[in-house]
């Protein structure tokens, strides 16, 4: 089936998040739709799949044009979709998710679960791997979800198939196994839409490349196209993604993390076994595919889950134990890895949020009740520091921008007296510039003599920044191996393969 | 609470996250401050004399005789089981597995069967037992149906407060209209009706402006009360005999199995909208885990979203699921006025809709275990009036109070955990 | 391992702001997120002046006054279809329609005219003192449902539905009443003040055991509540249906001796009025509670807890504690309520009935005051007046008072769907502006 969108343009109020989108799609092809967060490529799928009416243009399948008013049209029309966040009920075992909204039925709108085991078991044969029917999706590991979203596209008929940023969550391992299974497909003959900002894997199975910048195609490009090429295509300039630093120099300060085991409630154990020494005037990137227990490490670091194994020193000071606040008060930094979520409180104002960790005592509280003077004060300082663009800090922060959203935190976590920084995905959805800041700002840190730990899902940035890389793959670590480490090697530690020669695992 | 020791013995597949224990002291605990608690009234508080249990009823096949054993001994008998089952409980969670669902159940009965021998010993008048069990069928008549109502509800992402609303304003119509038209169905029909409207009412306010459904149940249930007490003054009091004295339901004894000792007289010699109950029971399990209807209900109550990628009516489900819940609560309803008694009262059901929603979540938000619970409801609401009967020793007002005592336990996570739909009170916005 | 117990506070915070939705999936497309909100950002400097002319009209006020009008509106309803010349005069519409409307208008108009003379000035009074009597009987009404309003209010704004008011005005009712009648031999100030702190406490515990286990097993504070109101009533029941406990001596109702005068609180404008101190001291509960709420250290805390619990954890506030201490001022406050009833309002004895629905309209005046004191003071008086003129229009008029319950639940009801009350009147609605406040639920729906 032949898809072509026609001038696609969807408005959120003022803000063009698609201008005018052409797209063509040749049954037997993959498709490449690069660009940046943000870039609108997830909204033009959303208008694609019927979540989004377009102010402009049409959607022609085969020549003819669709009105789509819900999903349920798009699917009946043989579109599928892979979703970034899978649209999987946790709940429900894998037929019964794949026969959602699409039900096998004998008699009266009684389920034909028989019939939905066998759709999976012969969809899964049919490319190799093994999927149990009646197995709870939430019991699956992310890989093997995934592949269940893939059947459930497949149980439609769907003829175009869009994926959308399907790599995020993927160690290489299983993403070269998606590739398989997307080249698969594409022999089969059907039109694949493949979203991505990552330009290996696009010059690895696109057949054609359109890149998407502010809305608007900017242009398209070849499989054969460069890495640069690429790169400049879809921010718009050279991308330079290295961060000035001199050599560490060691302090006085050290973070020595032994044995450290963190269960979730559920007792599913997601850090297993963690051991490392972070040095000050270091900085140890925790790189990983997300969801290896990188999260669960850094909330651990900082007292979220209090009954862990194992011990957390700094400087020799056991943390173990020690609530949140008590942590704090040790001089640790922490920038959440969600800032909307855990870092602010959104409808709060700048101010407001600058001192929500000083709310037990002096200088902001005296007997009991805020200073507000001092606060408003403090905040315009900080306001000014971290150059937070504002028209003022009464500003509830849900209302900036994600970059200005994350110098706040950092403005906060970086006004205590510190003696370990831990910043978690500092750089998420936060504009370049804004990165550059960030960035700055976490090596004058280490530059004092601070340890700090930064975790990122982002290799390009752990090159970047690291001291050293620590891999985290299944909650243990892999390795803990320099930052000049070759890309193909890390690569492989984030899919839990040990590097050869084994690095310190001090 | 959580033992955080690693479990070996799980990691054995290479590709299975590895799990620690979490099994927790909780069931024990509990199990043994009830014991506490009971040894401690028998030994603050001790019974001379027999108790004596009735089991059978004139029209049995046979007569059984009463039963007469000696109340202290029996109590203190009940006491050791109980016990032995507390260091059953012990052990269990000792090596980490969960304390089996048949020693929690054994327990219980057994404290209960204790507690009944200490409470009637003593007294002249027979306990009867079919009374015990029939009144609490009876009663538990408007819980179960309300639980149901709460279950269909929040399985599809609306928290149901208004149950009590439900129950009320089914009462109330099934007065008017089974007054109107001397017919028991009809007023059961106008129950469902009305009861249904107060959904409809809950879904517009909380599916389509996304209120918070806790607010809108709460203020649902004073706005019910006025209303029905408003009308219930101004024109029912004056027109009685027209509007407010309905024909209830026959009794329906259902040949042969009506003399069966015991349970004859309990399971079989009711009124149709109790024979209903089980069959309305199972249809509601079956619907939602085994027909189509069902498994979208739980989908928009678990992940709308994914529901709605997938081509449901996220919000069209929930709507028809409030307005199903709305008529099963209904039925409850109608219990008051066509079934218990011939006429409606002034906020007649009195908390009965809390204790369905109490049900409900003892109940894990299943449809049979609710029901179970409603009937446990029923039956504790019953003891009460029975007990009174031979002369009680415990004041009426503790024994009303069971009920929230125990879903007070069972929130609180000493009734082993339990896991609300995932979306539930969320509202839900496509775009 | 407390992850638990935030879920379901999700959207309890603000369910107005429900109302507009995010149109962006901001974990699907975080640039795209970031992006509108760099241009909401933009928006609110230029044009502020416009902003806020439309956020009166599409605002707070226009909304609540419509709110009132409807269920304002809807009460008329109920007095029309029962009055009894209505009934008449319909009977005959057809050809003299003119009488039903001039009965409706009777109707009507008399009831309400009743229920302001009731409620705030009779004009058939001879004197002054006796026409504003109504309005002092108001703010008599309106005491406890000031001072338990702000209980709920406060728990609202922590992130805590407070259900269980009925509960903690019973418990608190009975603990003052205990240390009125009961203690003996205490000069007036002191024996009051003994009664005043044992209620307020009494009502602080009951309602610290739900923030307990709110706090430590993570149950649902809105189920916790209400199976503690009914636990409460069936204990109150139990000591006042024995004697030696609190039954009046000689009596076999269920029903306490009287306040002693060295425990009531001391008329405010003289005998001759019902209005006693008890309304000072809601008015100082408004003020205490405004400052906790805007100035103090526990203030914020609770309102970073309401907001956004996760972030106030990382942020080294200690939610558990939290929890448990909004609860317990919550419940010192509903507490104030309960012990105005009985040292105050009703010192003559009182039954398991005490708290007389106020646990429920609490919720009621906390929502319709906005979750913020002055607010709650302004709602508490307007439904203290509804309650007074409620009376007087049940003695004049023969209209049953529930129709205040029914009135009341339809403001809040109204007030809390704004888009409805907008559609019905016409007002603009803020959502044909891009001008969005990012909602909360929208964001807790994504999290999920």
């Amino acid at each position: 089936m032949r898809l072509e969108l026609r001038g696609i343009t969807k408005r959120f109020g003022a803000l063009v998040a698609n201008d005018h989108i052409d797209l063509v799609v040749e049954p037997g092809e993959i498709h490449c739709l690069l660009g940046e967060n943000g870039a609108g490529k997830s909204t033009l799928m959303n208008v694609l799949y019927g979540l989004y009416d377009a102010d402009e243009g049409e959607i022609l399948l085969d020549g003819e044009v669709q009105n789509f008013e819900g999903p349920g049209d798009a699917m009946g029309a043989g579109i599928g979709m892979v979703h970034q966040h899978f649209m999987l009920v946790p709940v429900f075992s894998v037929a019964e998710n794949v026969m959602l909204g699409h039900e096998t039925t004998s008699g009266p709108g009684i389920l034909d679960l028989a019939a939905a085991r066998e759709t999976v078991r012969s969809t899964a044969d049919r490319f190799g791997f093994h999927v149990d029917p009646d197995a709870l999706v939430e019991d699956l590991p992310v890989g093997v979800q995934q592949r269940v979203e893939i059947i459930k596209a497949l149980s439609r008929d769907a003829q175009v198939l869009v994926f959308d940023e399907p790599t995020a969550v993927l160690t290489p391992q299983e993403t070269d196994e998606l590739m398989a299974i997307m080249r698969q497909l594409k022999d089969e003959g059907k039109a694949i839409v493949f979203i991505t900002h990552k330009l290996r894997e696009v010059r690895e199975v696109a057949d054609r490349i359109t890149v998407v910048r502010h809305g608007k195609v900017v242009g398209e490009a070849e499989p054969t196209a460069s890495d640069n090429e690429l790169a400049s295509l879809m921010v718009g300039r050279a991308v330079q993604l290295t961060v000035d630093k001199e050599p560490p120099r060691h302090g006085e300060n050290e973070l020595a993390v032994e044995h450290l085991v963190v269960a979730r409630p559920d007792g599913q154990v997601v850090v297993d076994d963690v051991s490392f020494t972070v040095h000050g005037g270091e900085i140890l990137v925790v790189a990983g595919v997300q969801g290896n227990g990188q999260t669960e490490l850094t909330e651990a670091l900082i007292g979220l889950y209090p009954d862990f194994e194992g011990s957390i020193r700094l400087d020799g000071e056991e943390l173990k134990g020690r609530s949140v606040r008590k942590v704090l008060d040790a001089g640790v930094g922490f920038v959440p890895e969600d800032r909307s979520t855990s870092g602010l409180v959104g409808e709060f104002t700048i101010a407001e949020n600058l001192i929500l960790d000083r709310t037990d005592g002096a200088p902001f509280v005296r007997a009991g009740s805020l200073q507000l003077g001092l606060r408003d004060e403090f905040a315009r300082e900080k306001v000014d520091e971290f150059d937070v663009r504002t028209t003022g800090i009464d500003l509830p922060v849900g209302r900036l921008s994600g970059g200005n959203q994350q110098k706040v935190v950092l403005a906060r976590e970086m006004s205590r007296e510190l003696r370990l920084l831990v910043a978690a995905q500092p750089t998420r959805g936060v504009d370049v510039g804004s990165i550059e800041f960030i960035h700055k700002r976490i090596v004058e840190t280490r530059d004092q003599g601070i340890p700090v730990v930064v975790v990122s899902t982002e290799l390009d940035e752990a090159v970047a920044l690291a001291d050293r890389i620590m891999v985290m793959y299944r909650g243990r670590v892999v390795g803990i191996v320099p930052a000049d480490t070759p890309r193909d090697v890390l690569g492989l530690m984030m899919a839990g393969v040990a590097p050869e020669s084994e690095g310190d695992a001090a | 609470m959580t033992a955080p020791t690693v479990d070996g013995a799980t990691t054995g597949a290479p590709d299975a996250p590895r799990t620690v224990s979490t099994i927790s002291w909780k069931t024990p605990i509990a199990l043994a401050v009830v014991l506490a608690l009971y040894a401690l009234l028998m030994l603050l508080a001790p019974r001379e004399g027999s108790a004596r249990f009735a089991l059978s009823t004139p029209t049995d096949f046979f007569q059984i005789p009463v039963y007469v054993i000696p109340g202290m001994g029996t109590a203190w008998v009940c006491a050791a089981v109980a016990a032995a089952l507390l260091v059953v409980s012990v052990l269990a969670t000792r090596d980490g597995r969960r304390t089996p669902l048949w020693v929690t159940s054994v327990y219980a009965a057994a404290l209960l069967f204790g507690f009944l021998a200490w409470a009637a010993a003593g007294s002249p008048r027979d306990l009867s037992v079919v009374g015990l069990l029939g009144g609490a069928v009876a009663l538990s008549v408007p819980l179960v149906y309300g639980s149901l109502s709460g279950v269909i509800g929040e399985r599809s992402g609306t928290i149901n407060i208004a149950i009590e609303s439900q129950l009320l304003a089914g009462a109330f119509t099934a007065a008017v209209v089974g007054s109107l038209t001397n017919s028991p169905w009809a007023g059961l029909v106008a129950a469902m009706i009305a009861a249904a409207l107060v959904g409809l009412v809950l879904a517009v306010f909380t599916i389509t402006y996304r209120v918070n459904q806790i607010i809108v149940g709460v203020v649902l249930n004073v706005l019910v009360i006025g209303l029905t007490s408003f009308f219930y003054s101004l024109v029912l009091v004056p027109n009685t005999q027209t509007l407010n004295s309905t024909t209830r339901f026959e009794r329906l004894p259902i040949p042969f199995l009506e003399r069966i000792p015991v349970i004859g007289p309990v399971l079989f010699d009711q009124t149709i909208v109790v024979y209903l109950m089980p069959v309305v029971v199972f249809l509601v399990w079956y619907g939602l885990f085994r027909t189509r209807w069902g498994l979208r209900l739980r989908a928009v109550g678990e992940h709308p979203r994914a529901a709605d990628t997938v081509g449901i009516e996220v919000l069209r489900t929930r709507y028809r699921a409030l307005l199903i819940a709305g008529a099963v609560g209904g039925m409850g309803g109608a219990f008051y006025t066509v079934v218990s008694i011939n006429q409606f009262n002034r906020e007649m059901t009195a908390g009965a809709g809390f204790i369905a929603l109490a049900a409900m979540i003892f109940g894990k938000w299943n449809p049979i275990r609710a029901a179970l619970a409603g009937l446990l409801f029923g039956f504790a609401t019953n003891l009460q009036n029975v007990l009174s009967v031979v002369g009680s020793p415990v004041p009426s007002q503790f024994m009303l109070m069971l009920p929230y005592i125990v879903t007070l336990f069972a929130v609180a996570g000493l009734v082993g955990r339990s896991r609300p739909p995932a979306a539930l009170a969320r509202p839900y916005t496509k775009e | 391992m407390s992850e638990t117990p935030d879920r379901h506070s999700a959207d309890s915070s603000d369910n107005r702001l429900a109302a507009d939705m995010e149109k962006v999936d901001p974990a699907a497309d975080p640039g795209l997120a970031e992006a509108l909100e760099q241009e909401r950002a933009r928006e609110a400097d230029e044009d502020r002046w416009q902003d806020a002319f439309h956020r009166i009209i599409s605002g707070g006020w226009a909304v609540s006054l419509g709110a009132i009008l409807l269920a304002v509106l809807a009460g008329s309803l109920m007095i029309i279809v029962t009055d009894e010349a209505v009934q008449q005069a319909s009977g005959y519409f057809f050809s003299r329609p003119s009488d039903t409307f001039a009965a409706v208008g009777e109707a009507v108009g008399g009831a309400y005219s009743a229920l302001f003379q009731g409620a705030v000035y009779n004009f058939q009074a001879e004197t002054f003192a006796g026409a504003i009597r109504p309005l002092t009987q108001t703010l008599t009404n309106a005491t406890p449902l000031i001072a338990a309003g702000l209980g709920v209010a406060i728990a609202f704004r922590a992130g805590l539905l407070n259900i269980g008011g009925q509960g903690q005005m019973l418990m608190s009712a009975a603990a003052a009443g205990w240390v009125g009648f009961g203690v003996t031999g205490l000069p007036f100030p002191l024996h009051l003040i003994l009664a005043l702190v044992a209620g307020i406490l009494a009502g602080a515990l009951w309602a610290g055991i739900a923030g307990l286990l709110k706090a430590r097993t993570g149950a649902h504070e809105v189920i916790v509540t209400i199976m503690l109101n009914y636990v409460a009533f069936y204990l109150l029941s139990y000591f006042l249906a024995t004697p030696g406990l609190m039954q009046a001596p000689g009596s076999a109702n269920p029903k306490t001796p009287p306040t002693p005068e060295s425990a009531q609180l001391p008329p405010l404008l003289g005998e001759r009025y019902n209005l006693h101190w008890g309304f000072i001291l809601a008015l100082i509960a408004v003020a205490v509670v405004w400052w906790i709420l805007n100035r103090s250290a526990v203030g914020f805390s609770y309102r970073a807890v309401g907001q956004n619990p996760r972030a106030a954890r990382v942020a080294g506030i200690d939610v558990s504690r939290s929890t448990v201490s909004v609860m317990l001022v919550a419940g010192a406050l509903v507490g104030l309520a309960g012990v105005t009833q009985v040292l105050g309002t009703v010192t003559t004895g009182f039954g398991a009935d005490i708290d007389a629905g106020i646990g429920f309209d609490a919720i009621t005046v906390a929502l319709l005051g906005n979750s913020n004191p002055i607010g709650v003071l302004g709602a508490g008086i307007l439904f203290g007046g509804f309650k007074a003129g409620g009376s007087a229009m049940q003695a004049a008029e023969g209209i049953p008072i529930e129709i205040v319950l029914v009135v009341q639940s339809l403001i809040v009801l109204f007030i809390a769907a704004p888009p409805l009350v907008r559609a019905i009147f016409r007002l603009p609605q803020p959502g044909s502006k891009p001008k969005k406040k990012r909602s909360q639920a929208a964001r807790k729906e994504v999290a999920a």
